[in-house]
């Protein structure tokens, strides 16, 4: 194989990767655009904030600390004793639930039957309003986040390949990242078990209805709360896994609520509505993105294209089929 | 014509009535005022008939016995619903569908993107008892033998009729003892809606199930009802048996569309004035 064709499929390989990784983000919109009709703007947020208490509960910092010694004149910052990840992970999960609930309670319940652009609203809102609570909460200090997850270049994929090149040729093997490897092989198991989950399971269709037709779903039964806050919950552990994948890759850190911003040209070219569609959305997107940079990227005087690449990529996609690769098929009956 | 009363005085309440609406005041985004005290009784096991022209406030009486109002921002204000022995009006749905009340929706309302067979089966979210479900399911491809031949084909690309039989359905599924069956005649062609009632008649003969049915088609649902109330602007303006409601004049006039002078409605005739009524 030629040296041409072999960083061909290495810049491939490493779009698909990190195309996953917003694949995971876009998830968590997706599944709540369907059931409520919510364009979740704080889904970056819900990241950021999983990182955020992931970290907080791995490294035992007491939460709201600041406040406390603000208000009692103590000087309490740390329990001095590290958690496990294994607890310190499921004890995040039952915040994001518990956060679920709450955002049902104060904001959700109140907007019923509202115009989707007050719910959009509203979301901005939550967004800046979780923003301060996990500011508050935890700190504003950039945290390094160690789950166990091996980071680093492929040893094992960088030797497989060198031999392939031909004989005498400058060729040094390719470079995937692990943790990439690690968020495509979460992201598939992910994917497959929300697909089955809502397929196949009588609370699944009730989810599927929900996304059909409130009212309809409200006249049979269904209990909407609930089926929000499951919801909510569901994408806040997804929210909680995008964020575990980021948050290692380049600490946990305010700016990581703008990987929402990475997930709007997935949504676009997947469709708002579809799992798959958040899936291959992302690869897509994540696939273009290195292969503008690498082969096109030196005719721009500027670089850096893969920082608007995606978005140009949606603009195209909204002119020729604006809902998406795999949006709901607009059933028109006449 | 002796059994035709312009509701001037309350009807007394007989122990075969399961539904007991009393004077209920519905307002939609706390400003809307659009039942002005309505009441009425459906006797247990029968078909009774709510009928009246569009805005008069038929689906909203629906809806405040399923209490499917305040996911629209509206709210009962004054009375109150009875159904058997309990009061009704701050359950919520769901609780209300385990009770055996359910509502068919006016405009059908399937759940487009699922088969004919899934959205059926939603009906039964509130029964735990799968193979009871698996009976029930049987039961309504019996009703409805279309449904079984297009059980795999989504919901959205089924035709008027047939997505008004999956609303059916789909509310028999919840094994209901009490359908508030919204305006099944809305958009389909005479012959199907024919079909329809029929179907509804024989599910409340054959299952026992109280319907209260809200209708345009006056006509239709006078043939099917044993008793009807005629709402107008939010009020009952007149209730009494179907068959004494198809004998009187001036139901034929305004609502069957035997015409003769040049009266329009019943704010015409000034017999048919509500009195203010202190419950």
């Amino acid at each position: 194989m030629s040296v041409e064709l072999l960083n061909f499929i290495e810049t491939v390989l490493n779009g698909l990767m990190s195309g996953v990784m917003y694949s995971l983000v876009a998830l968590g919109f997706v599944l709540i655009f369907k059931a409520s009709g919510v364009f979740n703007f704080a889904q970056g947020v819900f990241a950021l904030f999983a990182a955020l208490t992931l970290v907080g509960y791995q490294t035992g910092q007491v939460p709201f600390a600041h406040l406390i010694n603000e208000l009692f004149g103590t000087n309490y910052h740390n329990w001095y004793a590290s958690m496990p990840n294994f607890l310190a992970i499921l004890l995040t999960m039952v915040t994001m639930i518990a956060l679920a609930w709450i955002i049902e309670r104060l904001v959700l319940k109140h907007l019923v039957n509202q115009d989707p652009i007050i719910l959009f609203m509203a979301t901005i809102g939550l967004a800046f309003a979780l923003e301060g609570v996990g500011d508050l909460m935890w700190g504003s200090d950039v945290k390094v986040l160690d789950v166990g997850i091996p980071s680093g270049g492929s040893i094992w994929l960088e030797e497989a390949t060198i031999g392939l090149a031909a004989e005498g040729s400058d060729y040094y093997g390719m470079y995937v990242d692990v943790l990439n490897i690690w968020a495509t092989v979460i992201a598939v198991i992910l994917v497959v078990t929300l697909a089955l989950f809502s397929q196949y399971t009588k609370t699944g269709r009730a989810l599927r209805a929900v996304a059909d037709d409130h009212q309809a779903a409200l006249s049979v039964g269904i209990s909407l709360r609930s089926i929000w806050i499951l919801v909510w919950a569901i994408s806040g552990f997804i929210a909680m896994v995008a964020g575990i994948m980021w948050g290692t890759e380049s600490g946990v850190q305010f700016s990581l609520s703008l990987i929402a911003l990475k997930a709007l040209p997935v949504l676009i070219l997947g469709g708002f509505t579809s799992i798959p569609g958040a899936i291959i959305g992302g690869l897509l997107i994540g696939v273009g993105e290195k292969l503008a940079e690498i082969y096109i990227g030196g005719y721009f005087e500027t670089g850096a294209l893969e920082n608007w690449f995606a978005y140009v990529m949606a603009l195209v996609f909204l002119l020729f089929r604006p809902q998406g690769l795999f949006g709901d098929k607009i059933i028109e009956r006449v | 014509m002796d059994d035709i009363k312009v509701t001037k005085n309350k009807k007394s309440n007989t122990s075969e009535d399961v539904l007991i609406v009393n004077n209920i005041e519905v307002v939609y985004s706390h400003v809307i005022l659009v039942l002005k005290g309505v009441s009425l009784n459906v006797k247990k096991g029968g078909i009774t008939a709510l009928l009246g022209g569009n805005g008069a406030g038929k689906s909203t009486t629906l809806k405040s016995i399923s209490n499917l109002l305040a996911s629209e921002r509206g709210e009962v204000t004054k009375g109150s619903v009875t159904f058997g022995s309990e009061q009704i009006h701050n359950l919520d749905p769901s609780q209300l569908v385990k009770k055996g009340v359910i509502q068919v929706m006016e405009g059908r309302h399937c759940f487009e993107h699922l088969t004919v067979e899934e959205n059926l089966l939603t009906g039964a979210y509130t029964r735990s008892n799968n193979k009871e479900v698996k009976d029930d399911l049987e039961r309504v491809y019996g009703y409805f033998p279309r449904l079984r031949d297009r059980r795999t084909s989504l919901a959205g690309y089924t035709s008027g009729g047939e997505q008004q039989m999956i609303a059916i359905g789909r509310a028999l599924m919840a094994h209901p003892t009490m359908i508030l069956l919204d305006e099944p005649s809305m958009g389909l062609a005479p012959q199907l809606v024919k079909q329809i009632f029929e179907i509804v008649a024989e599910i409340n003969r054959k299952e026992g199930v109280t319907i209260l049915l809200a209708e345009q088609n006056t006509n239709m649902a006078l043939q099917y009802a044993e008793y009807a109330y005629i709402l107008e602007n939010g009020r009952v303006v007149m209730e009494g048996t179907a068959e004494s409601m198809r004998d009187n004049e001036d139901v034929k006039e305004f609502y069957l569309g035997i015409s003769s002078e040049g009266r329009q409605s019943f704010k015409d005739v000034k017999q048919y004035r509500r009195r203010k009524r202190w419950l």
